[in-house]
């Protein structure tokens, strides 16, 4: 059957004032919200915008969490008697940040950083990498630091009994540790700023929404583009958990040694 | 060769350590024992400050360790501690256990690490464990291990928490038979134990804790036949 003839024959009968049944009707709605002037390409490319968007603020995140977290286990952990005054600021601005991006809507951040601080910024992808990177950044540092936490304290004694300094014990043998009872939640930390992408619509990134939004603009119809986009995510969603499971079966798996 | 002076220790309101001195000299064995609660696994670990104490000074070889001031860590690379669960590091092989704080510190290269890590597993009979990991070892084997690791940093005293506690009964003799012949061999050493065979065979003086308190101290052989308080005769006639 072709498409584009079925396509001509109908939108020619709506034309005419023909009565389209139910299937007529969704199959123009679907022509024009996927095939017509080949727009099934722009939802690919709002697929590879999301994709970028999520894996470049992950990154942000997982090294901004990383670094807040450690500083505050660092703080926390510290002899009494030899605070180091240095680290007590940094410390401080870790929770303050942690307290506002944690405090505030993700929404709201975007809004602010798309046209507060970078109004004048044509590259609404890179804002939008910014604004959801440095929202990841404060999840991401409480998950790190519960794994860190989670690391028995007679490791990190065993590396200072040792002669080791504090962050060679870290690098070497709590956080490679932690890494394992991390990865689940930032697995989920990974979902949830996937679906997150989708806010930079707002500020103009041109991800999965923004192209659902300029097909349903011009068509007059927003049903096909909105459920389509919806059946994608989720499609993409399910793909990412069957991962993270496989992922956490075979760490499980070198428990067991 | 450690310096104890007025050391105290208090957790919050509760005061584990109350106001000791003590002096560990040179190629001692000193052993202390003594009660659950007393204080003697919370003085081991103020040795080599792995608790910080709440007052008094530890001097180890004329330096203060108690001095903000120290590089603890330059401290500890000579005092090796052996822990009641062993901690060995389940994410490397023995091997690297083993050699990763003498390379880390510059102490000698990966080579000679590796060299030094294949004499000593050699000496307590496990060189053939050293690419395994830690979770395939029996509790016996990781504790030798455990020592071995500390060996590694070639230390000047050896510090034991309860090596032999968290081991099932058949286990013990093998750790005890390393920490023998590591005496045997003229290491200084803290062994905080509940092995009266140990304290009496290996030791050079035994001390009594209760109570946060040194209560008693003497040579193995006065201490077990002669004992002198009543809180460590009724003590001895419960373990002995």
């Amino acid at each position: 059957m072709d498409w584009a003839q079925t396509y001509q024959t109908l939108s020619q009968a709506l034309k005419n004032g023909d009565v389209l049944d139910f299937g007529q009707k969704s199959f123009i709605s679907f022509y024009k919200a996927f095939v017509e002037g080949d727009r099934w390409k722009l939802y690919l490319k709002g697929i590879g915008v999301t994709l970028e968007l999520t894996v470049t603020a992950l990154i942000i995140g997982v090294v901004l969490g990383v670094l807040v977290a450690v500083v505050r286990t660092a703080h926390d952990q510290q002899r009494p008697g030899r605070r180091n005054p240095f680290l007590g600021v940094v410390n401080a601005l870790c929770q303050v940040y942690t307290t506002v991006i944690r405090g505030t809507p993700m929404m709201v951040q975007l809004l602010i950083w798309g046209f507060v601080v970078f109004k004048t910024s044509r590259n609404h992808t890179m804002v939008g990498i910014i604004g959801l990177g440095i929202n990841s950044g404060a999840y991401v540092s409480e998950i790190v630091r519960g794994g860190l936490m989670s690391v028995d304290l007679g490791q990190s004694e065993a590396g200072r009994s040792l002669g080791l300094g504090y962050l060679d014990t870290m690098r070497f043998i709590v956080i490679p540790q932690a890494f394992k009872n991390i990865l689940p939640a930032l697995g989920n930390e990974l979902i949830t700023l996937f679906k997150d992408t989708s806010l930079v619509s707002a500020i103009g990134g041109t991800e999965l929404v923004y192209f659902a939004e300029a097909v349903g603009a011009k068509t007059y119809e927003y049903m096909f583009p909105y459920v389509g986009i919806a059946l994608m995510y989720l499609v993409i969603v399910m793909i990412l958990t069957a991962l993270q499971g496989k992922l956490e079966r075979r760490l499980r798996q070198s428990d067991r040694r | 060769m450690i310096d104890v002076k007025h050391l105290s220790k208090s957790f919050g309101d509760h005061l584990v350590l109350d106001d000791i001195s003590e002096h560990i000299y040179p190629g001692e064995k000193v052993v202390v024992i003594g009660p659950s609660g007393s204080g003697k696994s919370t003085f081991l670990r103020c040795l080599n400050l792995l608790e910080t104490p709440t007052k008094g000074s530890i001097t180890f070889q004329g330096t203060e360790l108690t001095d903000p001031k120290v590089d603890i860590d330059l401290m500890r690379r000579q005092m090796g501690m052996v822990f009641q669960h062993f901690n060995l590091f389940p994410n490397m092989t023995i091997r690297k256990n083993i050699t990763l704080a003498p390379v880390r510190t510059k102490l000698m290269s990966q080579a000679q690490a590796d060299d030094l890590a294949t004499t000593l597993l050699r000496r307590v009979g496990l060189e053939e464990k050293a690419d395994a990991y830690p979770n395939q070892l029996s509790g016996g084997q990781k504790q030798r291990i455990a020592i071995v690791r500390a060996l590694a940093m070639q230390p000047k005293v050896m510090l034991f928490d309860e090596p032999t506690s968290a081991l099932d009964p058949e286990m013990v003799g093998e750790v005890l038979e390393v920490m023998k012949q590591l005496a045997e061999e003229g290491m200084t050493m803290v062994v905080v134990t509940h092995e009266m065979g140990f304290a009496r065979e290996v030791g050079s003086r035994v001390l009594f804790m209760d109570g946060g308190h040194i209560l008693e101290q003497n040579t193995p052989a006065e201490f077990f036949s002669n004992p002198k308080e009543e809180r460590t005769k009724s003590f001895l006639s419960k373990v002995l």
